[in-house]
């Protein structure tokens, strides 16, 4: 019997965007990731084309952290102390991207300084040649006084600086904008709030081809379903030609997994939770998969071997 | 063919007695032409309708139920592509594969460690389904031994896998009276297996290597009278499991395709490797598996995979709640600490469960943010300083707390100046910002 295979007929498409530029374009990366462009829903390969598969950035901090957990902790070992050498490492487990999120305070506990963020991320540029993401401490007057500075040294390197939401976005896209970078735009889990902040960000005059959407997700049994549904609207919504919705999606799913119970601690969880490692990584892998077969493009991980075993999981799914 | 609503309220009673729930037959027509509703709930439809509408009544994806003495997991019957779209309903079973290769020892000790695994989240109890006992030596007594031996210890629901008819048939009759999953049919031993299936009232996977292959073949089987049927498309990768999921889905959902209107069987356990078995058994759990197949026991890899299960049958309209109130964990006395969070049941359970951890008796107050976690609410309104005071005045906390302060989740330290306001006389404290970093606080500050 042969069956007739429904296919679903998609008007729109979701923009391509370029992370990192190389020399010749005015940046220093050896390599920049293409990431977006779908023509149908994640991997349906039989009715539209996929053409840049979903990749894996490694989140790194520009000093060790006082609250990672232990088995961050193992995995990274000395490196966690230099940015430099925690990038370098990165690049060794596999990741496409590395993500530099600039800590509240310094070692001393003093707030940190825009120097010391400028030469963080410089650190990292010489260490690696991947294109880079540079996320502020989250806290909107501390991000703007240390992106500014960042996207200014850092002038033509098409970095992706986290994150733009509704209460702050002016100065991280303008500063975007003077010096040839890219931006994150997050709101919280609402399709209509996503597009609300894409189109003030793009009313700015950046061009949607240097925004990427982060629609926030939480871990496995946080809140995982309220992302994984968002992400399937937002990208039907881009399908069907909502241009305001037409952006490649980035999740930061290691901060969301390792500061979940499962992912932090080893002593006194119930016996049923199994082995602490395995059990972590799994968290943060299923977390990863799932998304990404909801629509992500980019997945923000902190352990390696969640790297490995979602990047091999990607691999089998762009495999036609 | 499916009816659209219109022709199926012509073939139903139009005196609109609402006895089946709904307003009007028009609404309940409707209804049934969205596949929301059974046909059974209209007591008054003729017989010669019922015979019209039994088509287009039945849901696009069949119910399918495996029994036993005591357990029950049902499968199917959903009708969306996409969880937002409505709900999916019917979780899919999870199960642990044994094989009758194994001495009977270890048998039993794998299944026995299973039966006992539940874990706790938010406050339910999550577990296996049950058991897929694998014919590896094509021997039918020993089959037959193997079930035998699952059954010393377990009761749960199973599915029975040979090609070989005749070691199927001893392998039911091992379990006589129940009604498990014969895997499976295929184009060579279709015919006996329909037998077997139709002698036992068992629902029978169909295998087929392509969809045009099963759609054949269970157009055949159904010609031998037997209805319940579940599908194994034969995809074994990421790529072509999750496309060939979708377009089952698709095919039953929007074309009504009868002959591929049944429930999906997956085997994450020919994976061949753990870490890539966990990921073909989370898609299978998101993208439209009606059976599970998992190749051993680990807490460490089910646990994330029955949350996941929890998480994605979630109906999105209705997040998961408690009862807002004044929660007493650890029996609080009048100067015990006052914590404060939302109604949402993952922040609830995740803040209860470290407070309870720590044996420190605490009063945690559960304001009514309409569900949501702590931030989200924050964000839309429904967690602010007005509605924490509300709160304190509504559930008498001044009645039963001798010490006026009260902790603030991390995430809302910028409530504390208007909550000082809202509450005159308090004191108002930050906690963490995350539940997971309770106990260390509490020890520290309170």
């Amino acid at each position: 019997m042969a069956v007739e295979i429904p296919k679903d007929t998609w008007t729109g498409e979701v923009h391509a965007v370029t992370l990192g530029a190389i020399e010749a374009d005015g940046g220093t990366r050896t390599k920049t990731v293409t990431v977006g462009g779908e023509k149908t829903l994640p991997f349906m390969h039989f009715e539209g084309e996929t053409p840049n598969a979903p990749v894996v950035a490694v989140e790194i901090k520009d000093r060790r952290p006082d609250d990672w957990s232990p088995l961050l902790e193992e995995a990274w070992g000395s490196a966690m102390d230099d940015p430099a050498a925690w990038a370098k490492a990165a690049e060794e487990a596999g990741a496409d991207l590395i993500q530099l999120s600039l800590s509240l305070t310094g070692s001393d506990g003093n707030p940190t300084t825009p120097q010391a963020a400028v030469d963080a991320v410089k650190a990292v540029l010489g260490a690696t040649g991947l294109p880079l993401l540079v996320f502020g401490p989250g806290q909107a007057d501390l991000d703007n006084e240390l992106l500014v500075p960042v996207a200014e040294a850092t002038k033509g390197e098409r970095l992706v600086l986290g994150l733009c939401e509704d209460k702050n976005y002016r100065t991280i896209a303008a500063t975007a904008m003077a010096n040839d970078h890219l931006v994150i735009a997050r709101t919280a889990m609402d399709v209509n709030l996503a597009k609300q902040l894409n189109i003030l960000i793009s009313d700015m005059g950046l061009p949607l081809e240097r925004i990427l959407m982060d629609p926030t997700t939480g871990a496995l049994g946080y809140g995982i379903e309220y992302g994984y549904s968002v992400m399937e609207r937002l990208r039907m919504a881009a399908l069907q030609g909502d241009a305001m919705t037409q952006l490649p999606m980035i999740v930061t799913i290691g901060i969301e997994t390792w500061k979940t119970k499962e992912g932090k601690v080893g002593d006194g969880v119930p016996e049923a939770w199994g082995d602490w490692k395995e059990r972590a990584i799994n968290w943060e892998t299923l977390t990863a998969v799932t998304l990404i077969e909801s629509a992500a493009d980019i997945v923000v991980l902190r352990h390696p071997e969640s790297v490995k075993r979602v990047k091999a999981a990607v691999t089998d799914l762009m495999t036609v | 063919m499916a009816l659209s609503g219109i022709q199926i309220y012509k073939l139903l009673p139009q005196t609109n007695c609402k006895d089946c729930g709904f307003p009007t037959c028009l609404a309940f027509a409707m209804k049934l032409a969205a596949k929301q509703v059974e046909l059974s709930a209209c007591p008054h439809v003729s017989e010669e309708a019922k015979a019209q509408l039994a088509e287009s009544a039945a849901p696009p994806v069949r119910l399918i139920t495996l029994k036993s003495n005591g357990h029950e997991i049902k499968v199917g019957n959903e009708v969306v592509l996409f969880r937002h779209e409505k709900t999916f309903y019917n979780k899919p079973g999870l199960f642990i594969r044994v094989r009758d290769d194994q001495p009977a020892d270890a048998v039993k000790a794998a299944v026995a460690a299973v039966d006992a695994y539940t874990v706790g989240y938010v406050g339910m109890d999550l577990g296996l389904d049950g058991f897929a006992v694998e014919s590896v030596s094509g021997d039918a007594a020993t089959f037959a031994a193997a079930i035998g031996a699952v059954r010393t210890v377990s009761g749960r629901p199973l599915v029975l896998i040979s090609k070989d008819a005749q070691v199927m048939a001893a392998g039911l009759g091992a379990v006589d009276g129940e009604q498990p999953l014969i895997y499976g049919a295929d184009g060579d031993n279709w015919e006996a297996m329909a037998d077997l299936a139709k002698q036992h009232k068992a629902p029978l996977a169909v295998i087929g290597s392509s969809l045009d292959e099963l759609a054949e073949l269970t157009e055949k089987i159904k010609g031998k009278g037997i209805e319940d049927m579940v599908l194994d498309p034969g995809g074994r990768d990421l790529s072509t499991s999750l496309v060939q999921a979708t377009q089952i889905r698709r095919l039953s959902i929007k074309k009504n395709f009868r002959p591929l209107g049944y429930p999906i069987i997956a085997f994450p356990c020919d994976a061949g490797d753990p870490a890539r078995e966990s990921v073909l058994a989370a898609q299978a759990i998101a993208k439209y598996a009606g059976f599970v197949v998992l190749g051993d026991f680990s807490p460490e890899k089910v646990y994330p995979l029955l949350v996941l299960r929890e998480n994605i049958y979630t109906d999105p309209q209705k997040p998961i709640q408690v009862q807002p109130g004044l929660y007493e964990i650890n029996d609080p006395k009048p100067e015990s600490p006052l914590l404060v969070t939302t109604n949402f049941s993952i922040t609830y359970f995740s803040v209860a469960n470290e407070v309870e951890a720590t044996g420190i008796p605490t009063w945690l107050m559960v304001a009514d943010a309409e569900g949501m976690s702590v931030l989200t609410a924050w964000a839309a309104g429904k967690f602010d300083a007005e509605r924490i005071a509300k709160s304190v005045k509504t559930f008498n906390v001044e009645d039963k707390v001798s010490q006026k302060r009260i902790v603030l989740p991390g995430h809302v330290a910028v409530l504390s100046g208007e909550l000082e306001e809202e509450l005159p006389g308090w004191e108002v404290k930050v906690g963490p910002r995350e539940a997971v970093d309770l106990p260390a606080f509490m020890k520290q500050v309170l």
